[in-house]
């Protein structure tokens, strides 16, 4: 079957000019009536509106109209082998040939068609389903079957058909209804009905079931939709930013004749009502008139979508599209919303006006709405594998995976990762490793809840090391990215705040970074600058992933999976290598220790690193373009790479990896115990098996292997090497980020209140001393030097053990 | 006199011809392309070409080909339109078929179910002149563009609005004698009287310049008090060549046709967005694009395109390099109050240019910061001079007041659907004189803080986060910061420097001045060619110079690590870069980086005693 053979002129005039009743109306199923059947309104309606009814049991079920399928047009059938087509031949050809029939204009015979979709309602399974909506069917039963079931229990009569299943069980079917939309779902309609109500025939629903497919995969982004998508059914995905009032949209006229009261009936064409000018009854001419409160009406609203940002070229603007969405869909959107629409793409001629000779050549476009799907709803409650459906092509993934087969894949990554940052080799990898995170991990059941899954990382030191650098670099390459400014950031900006909407006067709730960047990173520059109360808001979103509000009667918890990647200068000017790394940034150590990796950043000072160091800079200023090009992998496949990894490896641990991890701890613990310390917690733990498995991840490999573990080892040791180490001893201790404090610096804390304890009791009874006097009898005495924090920390220690008390200037024995 | 020309006077018949000889074969579109290019690449065709910048609307021939230095300030939704489409004639009831490109408006009577309509996509751009063109810019090309008669029958005879005096005024006298002669248009100029006066009339009559529309229509300039057309143009090709903020010189077809304002009912776009899309014609004209030529630079004073000319204009401009250096430093150090070193770095500055990017780095930007600078109006003659030398700037007085309610950053309107505008919506190369000595002390609020960020944003990463309400979106830019203040910046800047005046005149304002009317005309314009030349100039480092400087970082490292950091070598990379091409020098010589090292040590020796200056400062 070909379409221009029917397209031809000849033939279209004899549809236009053809006798009426050659042509059968296929949408009798599908008549108007928005009122209620019930409604005192429809008494004395002609019984006429319920006839047309394929079955008896769809018969008491009124059919609602479509206005998203466009206007009721009169779609006549064709029979394509009654060429000439003559009058005569096409009556014969009618009743002879009726399952060669199609619908002008397509190749869609009605018969087949309905046959072919009954089929495959019946029929389809898809055993590996995994989408939300399918929860709780059984997966090894036609799918469709178990839906329309569902429709019979919970009686809403909306059946959405995934146009991908469709494709995989019938391609033909497939092409036509993405061709013919128009005319396809209708059939479609009536299809489901006649198998709803053959095997329900009890069940009384609001009105016929409607079929709403969705994720057709013709197109997927608005930039693509060119003249050729016109009428076909487009799949888009994109930004709602504005959704207009509710437009009430006359589907049928009702006309009255002023003289003989006999009514009338006039369906809207294309937006225009043909206003009989004469009363069938009477024959009165001008006598009817239009009663409002009789007509139809359905509800049609106005939707501007703007495509997302990741689907656009650098450098240009968004497109926008407008939708109609029409029906039960009004008002399921909101501005702001992540919408995957499925809808007929339609392009209307600027009307032609009588009283111009000229028309601007342009047409309107828009799409009328079938089925909506946001992507973002479902990021509230639950995992989302295919919120960022973002699609690979087949070339693609190959290159991907010969990228991952090759062994030095983890270094060739990292040293792609800023290349005009010099060196930092072990940063780079954690970055890369947080920037593919770990297997996410539901524990729900148990009690536990959510199980971190991503990495979160502290970068400190000197000013001018390229820290902003890196983490802007790091928000260019992520999708989901934020960067915020500690100094400029408040804790609302940061999580989420209630604003008043000034036009609705309703409360709304806008969603701050650290939302914003769920399943993405978060880079929070000049960490340190944050005031206290905004940083506190991230002790639960660094360890819980949620964020919980109570703000202005609105309480609720959001889902923060973000990783927290912070850049953070010393107190002073310069990193003192003196000092402890708390010491140093002065942040609290309860959020420290939320961090799997903290690193230095530090000027090296070193003759060999500034010879490499210069020479890469000096490159940076002389080489071209592709040179650089050829030595590192291009930023696109990088982040490519990234989002595959991320959406479809999920590695596990295998049970040597275990192992491994289990000594690995056992190790670290062992190290501290012989000086009386705790040198690891359960949270050293859980990060390096993150760490681990994100290693595989890089390695595109499901199973968490030893060599993940020993790199997640090493790079867990440089990190404590760098941020760990006790400046007074030497060791690494991991009492400094957990506790704030090293042990040393705790021994000698007690050290020091025993001293003052010592020096208090030799004085004998004395009930009450000067401060300052004890300051300096103690600073006498002591070998070591005393500062006053030591001593008023030892005094603090002292007062705990209700040994004595501090008033003012006076210290009081109890 | 080439004003006879058809394809300029009427393009579209030529169109025409094209089409119907096509026979509905697609390449008829290519053919039409390729014509018009041959035709402007003649020598001197283009400027045969009226230009939209300097003829007001009402002189120009509705559907005649024109020209516009533009920049795309925002880039509309595709559009469908009737490529191809059918006719019936009344009378004769016979079908035609047509061709709806580079139209806005059918002919009567089509057919709307002919099954050979053809639809087709493209584009429109809203462009407006390249904001901030210094006068002079605009006074050149305006002038060279008056030397050949426009195929109108505008004579100019604007107003002089630099201080400049140009003798060329002379040779467009004569032409007005000739006025009544040539062919006129539909829309016939009020009489012919005293050119002035009808100059300022006419505008205000046929509402072309914003300065009196504005109220009732915001023809969304990302600069305060722009002057000039806007215009909607129609792009057909190569649509994903253009982007945002793109610099462009369009030539296509003006229509302005009076329908296009009637027409536009009943739809469902808000007031605010058909106000925005289809302004009427007579404000903001159409052009339907026939060729466009990305613009490297907009100095009239330059060979536009990379042709051969140009090769030999540059190679014949070399020569003089290093003389017209000297005369400019002496020139610069002059206004900068007898600061040599001060001049040195703002004539770098002048020349500095973002030449590539690394990954999320700019390379070779170079914002200087002024400190230092004497208050009371001197910034402001400062910046009237740096303006006499680039062909694009503008001035930002960061007061308080415009900090808190200028809109620097432009932000997507989507109830009119479309881009506001803001100040730091810049062509590429644009001079942007911050002026931080207006700022007193006071409240930012929470514009002004994010006014700030933006401007930190920009000097640190050449980049501006245009806001579209539900996220941002980054568009890189090239704008040369200069900002002057009184101590140390707020904003990061890559290289500082404190103005110590050597001289300190007793009024300011009477110095400055007479340097500046020290200057010929001549020597100030090659010092405009200079500033642009030096810019465009390709630049490379041998590996034996590289190995130096290589061993010289690891000296001065090992001398003393703290003072000297990887940032150190990045800016002075780029003063080495800058300084060679200053003298025209394509290669780092040893002797051009051990000058950058010994101005940069000058520099540096200055801060630290300005610093230490300050530390006594109880």
């Amino acid at each position: 079957m070909d379409r221009s053979k029917i397209s031809t002129p000849t033939l279209r005039c004899f549809v236009e000019t053809g006798p009426d009743h050659l042509c059968i109306n296929v949408f009798s199923s599908v008549l108007p009536s928005e009122v209620d059947m019930s409604s005192p309104l429809m008494y004395g309606t002609p019984s006429s509106r319920v006839e047309g009814t394929p079955r008896s049991g769809v018969g008491g079920t009124p059919a609602r109209q479509r206005p998203d399928l466009g206007s009721i047009r009169k779609a006549p059938q064709v029979d394509l082998h009654s060429e000439p087509p003559s009058a005569d031949g096409a009556v014969a050809s009618e009743q002879a040939l009726g399952q060669k029939l199609v619908i002008w204009g397509t190749d869609v015979n009605v018969g087949t068609c309905k046959e072919k979709f009954q089929r495959f309602l019946q029929r389809f399974i898809d055993p590996t389903s995994n989408e939300d909506e399918n929860a709780g069917l059984d997966l090894n039963e036609p799918l469709y079957m178990q839906k329309l079931e569902e429709i019979s229990v919970v009686g809403e009569p909306v059946l959405n058909v995934n146009c991908s299943h469709v494709q995989s069980f019938d391609a033909d079917l497939y092409r036509q209804l993405i061709s013919y939309p128009q005319e396809v779902i209708p059939t479609f309609d009536m299809a489901v009905n006649e198998l709803f109500f053959e095997r329900f025939p009890d069940s009384i629903l609001e009105h016929q079931i409607q079929v709403r497919p969705y994720n057709a995969l013709k197109t997927r982004n608005m930039r693509s939709l060119n003249p050729e998508d016109i009428d076909q059914m487009i799949t888009i995905s994109g930004m709602v930013i504005r959704t207009s009032q509710l437009i009430p949209e006359m589907q049928e006229a009702f006309f009255q004749c002023q003289v003989c009261a006999f009514s009338t009936r006039v369906e809207v064409d294309r937006g225009r009502i043909a206003e009989p000018a004469v009363c069938r009854n009477c024959n009165t001419t001008h006598s009817l008139a239009l009663i409002h409160n009789r007509s139809a009406f359905s509800d049609k609203q106005m939707i501007k979508v703007q495509e997302s940002p990741d689907d656009m070229p650098a450098g240009q603007t968004p497109h926008t599209t407008i939708v109609y969405a029409h029906n039960d869909l009004v008002d399921k959107v909101q501005p702001g919303d992540r919408i995957n629409i499925t809808g007929i793409y339609r392009a209307v001629p600027m009307r032609e006006n009588p009283r111009q000779s000229n028309v601007k050549s342009v047409y309107k476009t828009h799409i009328d709405v079938i089925h909506f799907r946001k992507t973002d709803e479902k990021r509230l409650h639950g995992l989302d594998e295919d919120s960022d459906q973002k699609l690979f092509t087949e070339e693609r993934v190959q290159i991907l995976k010969e990228l991952a087969s090759k062994p030095d894949v983890y270094d060739r990554l990292s040293s792609a990762l800023a290349p005009s940052i010099y060196e930092h080799e072990d940063i780079k990898k954690g970055i890369l490793l947080q920037l593919f995170g770990g297997t996410r991990k539901d524990f729900s059941q148990t009690g536990r809840g959510n199980f971190r899954a991503e990495v979160n990382i502290l970068l400190c030191g000197d000013p001018g090391t390229s820290k902003s650098q890196l983490l802007q670099y790091v928000f260019n390459l992520v999708p989901r990215g934020q960067y915020t400014s500690g100094k400029g950031s408040s804790a609302v900006g940061l999580t989420a705040y209630v604003m008043k909407d000034p036009e609705t006067k309703q409360l709304v709730l806008q969603t701050g970074a650290l939302v914003l960047s769920d399943n993405g990173i978060c880079c929070i520059d000049e960490f340190d600058k944050m005031s206290d109360s905004t940083r506190s808001v991230l002790h639960e979103v660094m360890e819980q992933q949620t964020l919980s509000i109570a703000k202005a009667g609105i309480i609720c918890q959001l889902n923060a999976r973000t990783s927290v990647l912070a850049a953070a200068n010393p107190v002073e000017s310069q990193w003192n290598p003196k000092k402890t790394t708390i010491e140093n940034i002065q942040l609290p150590h309860t959020l420290l220790s939320r961090f799997d990796l903290i690193f230095l950043m530090l000027d090296p000072q070193d003759e060999a690193y500034d010879r490499r160091l210069a020479h890469h800079l000096v490159a940076l200023y002389y080489q071209s373009e592709e040179q650089i090009e050829e030595e590192f992998l291009d930023m696109a496949v990088l982040k490519d790479y990234i989002a595959y990894a991320r959406t479809y490896i999920n590695p596990r641990l295998n049970e040597e990896a275990s192992q491994a991890l289990i000594e690995a701890y056992v190790d670290m613990r062992k190290i501290g115990s012989g000086r009386g310390m705790v040198s690891a917690y359960p949270r050293q733990l859980e990060s390096l098996i993150r760490l681990a498995e994100a290693h595989a991840k890089v390695r595109f490999s499901d199973k968490v292997e030893t060599i993940d573990v020993e790199e997640a080892k090493r790079l867990q040791r440089e990190a404590l090497k760098q941020s760990a180490t006790d400046p007074r001893t030497g060791f690494v201790d991991i009492s400094i980020l957990t506790t704030g404090m090293s042990a040393t610096a705790r021994k000698r804390k007690e050290e020091v209140a025993q001293a003052l304890k010592k020096m208090i009791q030799s004085k004998g009874k004395t009930p009450a001393m000067k401060y300052q006097q004890l300051f300096d009898d103690l600073r006498g005495q002591s070998e070591a030097a005393i500062t006053k924090d030591m001593f008023e920390e030892a005094l603090r220690a002292l007062a705990d053990e209700d040994y004595l008390t501090v008033t003012g200037k006076t210290v009081r024995l109890l | 006199m080439p004003s006879s020309h058809d394809w300029i006077n009427k393009p579209l018949g030529v169109v025409e011809a094209m089409f119907a000889q096509s026979n509905s074969n697609p390449e008829w579109e290519a053919k039409v392309l390729e014509y018009f290019k041959g035709q402007l690449k003649e020598k001197e065709s283009h400027s045969w070409v009226p230009s939209l910048n300097d003829v007001p609307l009402h002189y120009l021939k509705p559907n005649s080909l024109v020209k516009f230095r533009c920049l795309v300030q925002d880039m509309f939704d595709p559009e469908f339109y009737m490529g191809v489409y059918e006719t019936v004639d009344p009378s004769t009831k016979a079908n035609v078929l047509r061709c709806g490109k580079y139209k806005d408006v059918t002919e009567c009577g089509v057919d709307l179910n002919s099954r050979n309509t053809v639809t087709a996509e493209r584009q429109t751009f809203y462009c407006v002149p390249i904001p901030g063109e210094s006068p002079w810019a605009k006074e050149i090309s305006f002038l060279s563009a008056a030397r050949v008669v426009p195929s109108t029958s505008y004579v100019p005879s604007r107003q002089k609005r630099s201080y400049e005096e140009d003798d060329d005024d002379m040779d467009t006298q004569p032409q007005k004698q000739r006025e009544p002669h040539t062919e006129t248009p539909q829309i016939q100029p009020h009489g012919n009287g005293d050119s002035k006066r009808q100059e300022t009339e006419a505008p205000s009559s046929q509402t072309t310049t914003p300065s009196d529309c504005s109220s009732h229509l915001d023809l969304n300039f990302p600069l305060p008090g722009e002057r000039g057309p806007a215009c909607l143009v129609k792009v057909y090709e190569g649509l994903d060549s253009f982007k945002l903020n793109d610099t462009l010189e369009i030539y296509g077809i003006l229509s302005v046709n009076p329908v296009l304002t009637v027409l536009g009912e009943e739809n469902m776009e808000t007031p605010e967005e058909q106000r925005a899309h289809d302004p009427p014609a007579s404000l903001v004209p159409r052009l339907h694009m026939l060729y466009a030529r990305p613009l490297q630079h907009n100095n009239p004073l330059l060979p536009s395109a990379p042709t051969e000319d140009q090769s030999a204009f540059v190679s014949s401009f070399l020569v003089e390099m290093a003389s017209v250096r000297a005369e400019l430093l002496a020139y610069l150090t002059h206004v900068l109050l007898g600061d040599g070193l001060a001049a040195e770095y703002l004539l770098l500055h002048l020349i500095s240019d973002v030449y590539t990017r690394r990954d999320v780095l700019p390379l070779g930007k170079f914002t200087l910061n002024l400190s230092g600078c004497p208050l009371n109006s001197y910034t402001e003659r400062l910046y009237q001079i740096v303006q006499q030398l680039v062909p694009c700037s503008y001035r930002l007085s960061m007061s308080l007041h415009t900090m808190n309610s200028m809109r620097l950053v432009p932000k997507k309107d989507y109830v009119a659907n479309r881009l506001v505008s803001g100040a730091l919506q810049l062509a590429r190369n644009t001079s942007l004189f911050l002026d931080e000595t207006q700022l007193e002390q006071g409240q930012l609020d929470s514009s002004g803080v994010r006014n700030i960020t933006a401007l930190g944003n920009l000097i640190s990463w050449q980049k501006v986060d245009y806001d579209f309400s539900y996220h941002q979106m980054e568009f890189p830019c090239n704008i040369n910061v200069l900002v002057t203040s009184e101590g140390r910046s707020l904003l990061p800047s890559d290289c500082q420097v404190p103005l110590q005046p050597q001289v300190t005149p007793p009024n300011m304002e009477e110095y400055l001045t007479t340097i500046h009317m020290a200057q010929f005309t001549s020597q100030i314009n090659k010092f405009r060619v200079y500033l642009s030349l030096a810019r465009t100039l390709d630049y490379s480092i041998s590996d034996e110079v590289t190995k130096a400087v290589e061993d010289d970082f690891v000296d001065m490292r090992k001398d003393d690590p703290q003072s000297v950091t990887a940032e150190d070598l990045h800016r002075m990379l780029v003063v080495a870069r800058l300084l060679s091409l200053s003298l025209g020098q394509t290669t780092l010589s040893r002797d051009g980086w051990m000058r950058a090292k010994h101005i940069d040590m000058l520099r540096r020796s200055r801060t630290e005693q300005q610093k230490s200056l300050n530390g006594n400062e109880p």
